[in-house]
C-alpha cells in the first residue's frame, strides 16, 4: 500500500513548530478556507463525508458528534480537547504536540468555526511538560501573528485557547472525568444524559475531541472529506497513527490507511519480533482491548474489523509480546494498572478491579486457590455494563481474553503453582537460547 | 509554616482565573503553580489555595489526594518516574527498578540520604517506543539500560 502521511510527515522535523514554517508548506490554508469560502454547515458535511471516526478510542463519528450541539445556544459553547493520553501503549499524540502543534490549533480552529465556538480548552497530561511549553509556544506564535484571538486570519471570528494542565489520573482520558477535573474537582466520570453535547463543561454544550482527530480536520477541509474516505477502509475514513510497542524490532509511530493489516503494521513497519522469536499475543487497541492471539493477526486495521473479532482498534495502540512473555504475568501487570486508575465511585469497578489484581497476583505467586480461574472470570463478569464508565469494562474484558485465549498457561499456574513458560525457558538447551 | 504565592505566582494565578466561568475550574493549576514553589503540597497550601478559590478545604483536599502528581511531602532535590506498565515492562523495565534501589540507597517513595534523589514506580507515561522509560523531573529518557541510567544520574549536577 503506498505510504500517505497526512499526520506525520512533520514528525521529526523541528522547523515545523515555526509558526512561519508551517504557513509557508500550506499550514492554516485549511483554517482560511473555512473563514473565507464555506459556510459552516458545510464544513460539517465534509467532515461527515470523510468518514473520520473519534481517535481517542470510541471510535465515534466526529461530524456526527458535532451535530448533537445545539446551533442556537443562549449559553456559550466549548471545545476541549482530550490530550489526557494514558491508555497504555499509546504515544501518538504525545508526537503531535510535540512536532506539529500548529496542525492541532488549525484543526481546533475548523471545528470552533463549523460549531460556533469561541472558547477552547486543551487539556494536557501532566507529565507531558515539554509537549505542554511547546504547544504554548506555538500558541504564542498564533496569537502575535492574528491567526488566533479577536480576529483570527483577519475574519470576524474570535477564538481564544487555553492550556490546562493535569495532574495525574488515568481516568481524566474520559470525557466527562475529564471535565470535572477541568472544573476543578477530581475526576469522577458523570451520568449520562445529559451529554457533554449538551450540558458539558460549566454545564454548557460543549465538543470534546482528541488530539488525532483534531489534527486531520485542515487536510479533510482542503482536500475534501470525499477524498479523506477513500484513503481508508469502509466507514473508517483516512489514516491513523498507530502505536507499536512491546517485543518488535522496530517500535514506532507508523502511520496507515486504516484498514491494514496487522501483520503488515508488525513483520514489515515494525520489522518483527526482536530476536526473530515467535510471536505469542497482541494487544491491538491499548490495555484496554481484548488480547487476539498470534494466529488472528491477519485483522484489518479499522474499528468495525477488531469489533468483529471480539476486541476494539480503541486507541491504536498495539503491544506485541513474543512466547517467552508469560500471559499470566502480562494480566497482572495489566490488572495492576486498572486496580490502582480505577476513581472509587462505583462499587463494581472499585471493588473488582482489586480482587482481579489479588486473584491474578496469588496465580503468579504460586498462591493460587482450587476456585481462582472461575471466580476470576465470575468476578470479571459482574464488572462488565455496571458502572458508570467503560473503565470497568476495560478491566474485565482483558482478563476474559487471557483466560479464553491463553487458558492452558492460566491452567497450569493454578494447578501447578509455577509458571510453564519459565520452566520452558530455564531448560531449554544452551543452544537453542543463544539462537533466539 | 504558613504559605502565600510570591507575587509573580499571584499575578499568573489571577490570570488564570480569568479564564474560567467558575473560580473553582482554576484549583488545578493554582495547585500546580503551588507545587512547582514548594515542591509539594502542604496543609497549609491547601488551606491557602481554598481561600483564594472560595473553595472548602476539603475539597481541595480530595483534589489533592485524588491526583497522582501532588506530592503530600518533600521529595528528592530530583524526582525520578520509572514506567511500569505493560511495553516498558516487557522491555525490562523491572531491571531498571532494581537498579534504582540498589544505587540510590533509596526504596520506591524514600528519598536519597543526600537528598537529591526520589523515585517511584508509575503508570504508562505515553511513550511506550523507547521502553523502559523514565521520566526525571520534567524530561523523558528512554531505552534503558542500567548503564544508561547510571550515565542519566551522573550527569545530574546539583
Amino acid at each position: 500500500m503506498p505510504i500517505v502521511k497526512l499526520l506525520s510527515e512533520n514528525f521529526g522535523r523541528r522547523e515545523a513548530r515555526d509558526i512561519r514554517w508551517y504557513r509557508d508548506h500550506g499550514g492554516y490554508e485549511g483554517a482560511r478556507k473555512c473563514l473565507f469560502e464555506l459556510t459552516p454547515e458545510q464544513v460539517v458535511q465534509e467532515v461527515i463525508d470523510s468518514n473520520l471516526r473519534g481517535l481517542g478510542g470510541a471510535g465515534f463519528p466526529t461530524g456526527r458528534k458535532w451535530t448533537f450541539v445545539p446551533q442556537e445556544s443562549k449559553k456559550p459553547k466549548f471545545l476541549v480537547v482530550n490530550a489526557d493520553e494514558g491508555e497504555p501503549g499509546t504515544f501518538k499524540d504525545r508526537q503531535i504536540l510535540t512536532w506539529d502543534p500548529h496542525r492541532l490549533l488549525e484543526g481546533m480552529m475548523i471545528c470552533c468555526y463549523a460549531v460556533g465556538i469561541h472558547t477552547a480548552f486543551i487539556y494536557i497530561r501532566g507529565e507531558y511538560v515539554r509537549p505542554a511549553e511547546i504547544l504554548k509556544q506555538a500558541m504564542a506564535d498564533a496569537y502575535r501573528e492574528g491567526v488566533l484571538g479577536p480576529r483570527c486570519l483577519g475574519k470576524d471570528f474570535t477564538l481564544d485557547i487555553f492550556v490546562h494542565e493535569g495532574a495525574g489520573a488515568y481516568i481524566c482520558g474520559e470525557e466527562s472525568a475529564l471535565l470535572e477535573s477541568l472544573e476543578g474537582k477530581k475526576g469522577w466520570p458523570r451520568l449520562r444524559p445529559p451529554f457533554p453535547a449538551i450540558e458539558g463543561l460549566f454545564a454548557c454544550p460543549t465538543v470534546i475531541n482528541n488530539v488525532e482527530t483534531l489534527s486531520h480536520l485542515p487536510r479533510i477541509v482542503v482536500n475534501g472529506g470525499k477524498w479523506f474516505a477513500e484513503v481508508g477502509s469502509p466507514r473508517n475514513g483516512g489514516t491513523r497513527l498507530f502505536c507499536l510497542s512491546g517485543n518488535v524490532k522496530r517500535p514506532g509511530v507508523y502511520e496507515l490507511p486504516m484498514g491494514t493489516p496487522l501483520r503488515e503494521l508488525i513483520y514489515e513497519h515494525g520489522g518483527g519480533m526482536l530476536d526473530d522469536k515467535a510471536l505469542k499475543a497482541v494487544i491491538p487497541g491499548g490495555v484496554s482491548a481484548p488480547v487476539l492471539a498470534a494466529k488472528e493477526i491477519d485483522v484489518p486495521l479499522d474499528f468495525d474489523s477488531l469489533i468483529k473479532l471480539g476486541s476494539m482498534l480503541g486507541s491504536g495502540g498495539v503491544v506485541a509480546m513474543d512466547e517467552d512473555v508469560c500471559m499470566v504475568r502480562a494480566l497482572q501487570v495489566i490488572s495492576h494498572f486498572f486496580a490502582h486508575e480505577s476513581c472509587g465511585q462505583c462499587t463494581p469497578c472499585r471493588e473488582g478491579t482489586g480482587w482481579l489484581e489479588k486473584i491474578v497476583t496469588r496465580l503468579v505467586e504460586g498462591q493460587a486457590y482450587s476456585q481462582d480461574l472461575p471466580n476470576l472470570m465470575r468476578v470479571a463478569g459482574n464488572m462488565i455494563g455496571t458502572s458508570i464508565c467503560a473503565l470497568s469494562d476495560a478491566a474485565a474484558l482483558p482478563v476474559r481474553s487471557f483466560l479464553h485465549k491463553f487458558n492452558s498457561e492460566f491452567e497450569y499456574h493454578a494447578q501447578h503453582r509455577r509458571c510453564d513458560v519459565e520452566e520452558r525457558k530455564a531448560t531449554a538447551t544452551p543452544l537453542a537460547r543463544s539462537a533466539v | 509554616m504558613s504559605f502565600e504565592y510570591t507575587p509573580e505566582n499571584l499575578t499568573k494565578l489571577q490570570e488564570m482565573v480569568g479564564r474560567y466561568r467558575v473560580k473553582r475550574a482554576a484549583l488545578l493549576p493554582a495547585l500546580n503553580l503551588a507545587q512547582q514553589q514548594l515542591g509539594y503540597i502542604s496543609p497549609e497550601v491547601e488551606d491557602y489555595v481554598a481561600g483564594l478559590l472560595n473553595v472548602p478545604v476539603v475539597d481541595v483536599h480530595e483534589v489533592v489526594t485524588f491526583y497522582t502528581l501532588y506530592k503530600q511531602r518533600p521529595s528528592g532535590r530530583h524526582h525520578i518516574r520509572l514506567c511500569r506498565n505493560i511495553s516498558c515492562w516487557l522491555r525490562g523495565s523491572e531491571s531498571i527498578e532494581g537498579y534504582l534501589n540498589q544505587s540510590l540507597g533509596a526504596g520506591e517513595g524514600e528519598v536519597s540520604q543526600d537528598g537529591r534523589f526520589s523515585w517511584e514506580k508509575v503508570e504508562c507515561l505515553g511513550a511506550c517506543e523507547i521502553a523502559p522509560m523514565l521520566q526525571l523531573d520534567d524530561d523523558y529518557y528512554g531505552s534503558l539500560t542500567r548503564e544508561k541510567v547510571e550515565e542519566i544520574l551522573k550527569n545530574v549536577k546539583d
